[in-house]
């Protein structure tokens, strides 16, 4: 197969470790959040119902992250591997954000080391929290710091090239480029609202699964309001990355809407199919809607895809990456709207069969809503690898085993998986939250 | 001082620093594994675990760091070792993953499981030779350069005496650390069973340990003459780690002081590694990359050298903090507290 060349695979192999690597990296920055929250809830309010819940989320939560630490070394390394090029380049540049981030992890990774095996060592119970918050200021630094790397590679900046020789580097400028603060703000927000929604959703399980004792209705409750916090935080962050996109990267904006024509009050295309004329079918036209997107203003004007060179833009596909994105976001927000709504209200039940089974969907589509947009925020920037400054076939590597690694690590990821998965089974079901917090009762 | 000559400096530090956390961790590995086919788990794997459980990602950690700040430093490293190293490197990789993730799968999720205990301590021994390919690499004679393209000589690394003598170093040693290690831990845990079956552990280590070293300076002058001679001019380097070598050894076949005893095993690999490292300069991979051509831009060296040092700052505090409850911690040690 001659189309399966270094450059292909090395993407492949990339968008596999990346893939997988999310799914722990966004628990490993949410998670300990929603634990740091939930152990200072239970010392305050004196209620052992959240130290119980603290204490059991951090036991799935070293798995996950113990899957997170390694997948996360794998794409570490894999970058210099397979585009050692683009590191050669980029390394000059944006070095100081990928040091940090290492800093952000260590600092990160010797906190949580002390959180988990000092659980009862402390006289005062706000000790042990207090070593919570490094763990949450290291993990939420680390995305902040990766983010900044990504947002360079889409808006290139703090540097000049003359004669394929990079000068005049300035390492902050670099770092702090255009596209900096709407990505890590998406980013980590995304995050925390993901992190609440996978664990709403175990525990609106686990209420279908043994009815409503008092220890789940307070995780539950506890979840969804953060979750619809986060999710409000993400949809605002959202329609802020829209007029990012529309003003710095106008391309992938008209990739992602199927936006040909440049026009003045231009449609958003919601759903629909392409046919093989380029028109687009059953498809909702929302009118005006994406000039407020991506300008706030119903008249402004949008820039098509026909303004750019057809070799320089992104593949369509993306659209249906973007609308599933912004459309399990939407319904995430009217969930947790509606669990609280009926939460408030005097007549409603928060836990009604239909409410809770929504719930449960609700984790793994916020862990694929994360999935369909750095899918589409990836490939929307292809053929670059840097903006408009090096293509991404240019900075692949020239080895020609990227194919038996791609299938060696294809394997890790699977085993690592499926055992992950396993142990996080039997570890719960092994010990149940009822029969631990009797024994909780008994001391 | 020059600004690379610090960078390097930095790097060498924490490969340094990770060569000595993760022997421990390596070797502890192996041990586990040994004790638990020779039926002896039962003595030496709660000391193993105690200090393991609350440090393994921190050692882990320090690798990061190195390759990320190898890169950050010098961006040409990833050019020429990203594209040899692509095969060993993503091997290593894998051994890693499955190491990290099981050993926190067994400790943390399930108990007691065969398997897990086997592949940690089978990916102990094998980790610390594929990485050491990187080192071996260094000397040149690995890779070529045509036609724009880097290539890895893969028959050459396999049939190369110097790349074998340097494996060989990577596991003796790592066990010899370990073992000197766990008797100064099972002294503070006052568990004498374990220390008189780690003890033995560290003894037996000692002299292949020694072997080794010599057996890398005889394998280095045929392949490298040119190192090796830097290497003479540096040889009190070598002469001092002889002598703590030999100290460290004497307090634990004398039973007593295993605290002393470690901090000269650390010199020992302290005077050894700079004087390997020092010798190896200007070139930090001979003959592609120097100090000078390596080096990141004036710019870019003084934000990481900052980053740095402001890193530092959080870090050693930290660091510190971690030792004093799960290493200088009596009660903790002794394993009197719960989890």
């Amino acid at each position: 197969m001659p189309e399966l060349d270094s450059a292909i695979l090395s993407r492949l192999l990339t968008s596999l470790t990346l893939g997988f690597h999310i799914i722990f990296a966004t628990l490993g920055v949410g998670v300990p959040l929603l634990i740091s929250g939930a152990e200072w809830i239970g010392i305050r309010r004196k209620d052992d119902h959240y130290r119980l819940l603290a204490r059991r989320w951090t036991r799935g939560f070293v798995v996950t992250v113990a899957v997170g630490v390694v997948t996360g070394t794998c794409i570490g390394l894999q970058l210099s591997l397979l585009w050692p090029s683009f590191m050669e380049v980029a390394g000059q540049v944006i070095g100081l954000p990928l040091f940090l981030e290492t800093f952000a992890f260590f600092f990160e990774a010797i906190f949580l080391g002390i959180y988990l095996y000092t659980w009862d060592r402390f006289k005062n119970p706000y000790f042990h929290w207090l070593i919570s918050v490094p763990v949450v200021i290291g993990s939420t630094l680390s995305a902040f710091f990766i983010s900044t790397v990504n947002a360079f590679m889409n808006a290139p900046k703090g540097f000049k090239l003359e004669n394929g020789k990079i000068i005049e580097i300035q390492p902050l400028i670099a770092m702090f480029n255009p596209a900096t603060p709407t990505k890590a703000t998406h980013v980590i927000s995304s995050a925390y609202l993901t992190s609440a929604f996978v664990l709403a959703a175990i525990t609106a399980f686990m209420i279908l699964k043994k009815g409503n004792n008092e220890y789940y209705k307070k995780a539950l409750h506890f979840t969804m309001v953060s979750g619809f916090v986060f999710a409000i935080s993400t949809a605002i962050i959202g329609d802020f990355s829209g007029k990012y996109l529309a003003e710095y990267q106008p391309e992938k904006l008209a990739a992602a809407e199927w936006h040909f024509e440049t026009e003045e009050g231009a449609d958003l295309i919601v759903g629909g199919i392409l046919d093989e004329n380029g028109e687009v079918k059953y498809a909702l036209r929302m009118p005006n809607f994406l000039s407020i997107l991506a300008h706030g203003n119903p008249n402004a004007e949008v820039i098509g895809l026909e303004e750019f060179p057809a070799e320089e833009t992104a593949p369509l596909f993306i659209h249906y990456l973007f609308d599933l994105m912004v459309g399990i976001g939407m319904f995430l927000v009217a969930l947790s709207a509606q669990y609280l709504w009926s939460y408030k209200r005097k007549k409603g039940n928060p836990y009604s069969k239909y409410l809770l089974m929504l719930i449960v969907a609700s984790g793994p589509l916020a862990m694929l809503a994360i999935e369909f947009g750095w899918i589409f925020s990836e490939v929307g920037r292809q053929p670059w690898i840097l903006w408009h400054v090096m293509e991404t076939t240019d900075g692949a590597t020239t080895s020609e085993h990227v194919g038996s690694m791609f299938l060696l690590f294809f394997g890790l990821y699977v085993v690592l998986g499926w055992i992950c998965t396993a142990v996080l089974l039997k570890m719960f079901r092994g010990n149940p939250a009822e029969t631990e917090f009797e024994e909780m009762d008994q001391r | 001082m020059e600004i690379q000559l610090i960078g390097i400096t930095v790097l060498w530090i924490f490969l340094y620093g990770y060569l000595i956390v993760a022997s421990i961790d390596f070797g502890a590995g192996f041990f586990a594994y040994y004790g638990k086919i020779t039926k002896q788990d039962h003595i030496i794997n709660s000391i193993i675990s105690r200090y393991l459980s609350p440090v393994w990602e921190v050692t882990n950690v320090f690798f990061v760091f190195f390759f990320v700040g190898l890169v950050g430093f010098f961006p040409s490293t990833a050019y020429y070792y990203g594209t040899a190293l692509l095969v060993p490197g993503s091997i290593a990789l894998v051994l890693l993953a499955i190491r990290g993730s099981f050993y926190a799968f067994g400790n943390y999720g399930v108990k007691e499981s065969n398997v897990y205990t086997f592949l940690y301590g089978a990916t102990g021994l094998l980790i610390p030779a594929s990485l050491s390919t990187a080192l071996t690499i260094s000397e040149g004679g690995f890779i070529s350069e045509e036609e724009g393209t880097v290539v890895f000589l893969v028959k050459e690394l396999f049939t190369s005496f110097y790349s074998w003598s340097v494996v060989f170093l990577a596991i003796v040693s790592v066990l010899y650390i370990s073992a000197m290690f766990l008797c100064f831990y099972a002294d503070k845990a006052k568990d004498w069973p374990a220390l008189e079956i780690v003890r033995k552990f560290a003894l037996f280590w000692s002299p292949p340990t020694i072997l080794a070293s010599f057996l890398v300076f005889l394998a280095l002058r045929a392949h490298n003459l040119e190192h090796f001679n830097n290497m003479l001019d540096y040889s009190y380097m070598f002469i001092l780690s002889f002598i703590c070598f030999n100290i460290a050894v004497w307090l634990v076949y004398r039973n007593k002081r295993y605290g002393t005893a470690f901090i000269f095993v650390m010199l020992q690999f302290f005077f050894a590694f700079f004087g390997y490292g020092v010798s190896h300069l200007p070139y930090i991979l001979y003959p592609y990359i120097t100090l000078e051509t390596g080096f990141t831009n004036e710019t870019m060296g003084i934000a990481l050298v900052i980053a740095f040092i402001a890193g530092l700052f959080l870090l050693i505090p930290s660091l510190i903090l971690l030792m004093r409850m799960f290493l200088f911690d009596a009660n903790y040690v002794q394993g009197n507290r719960e989890k």
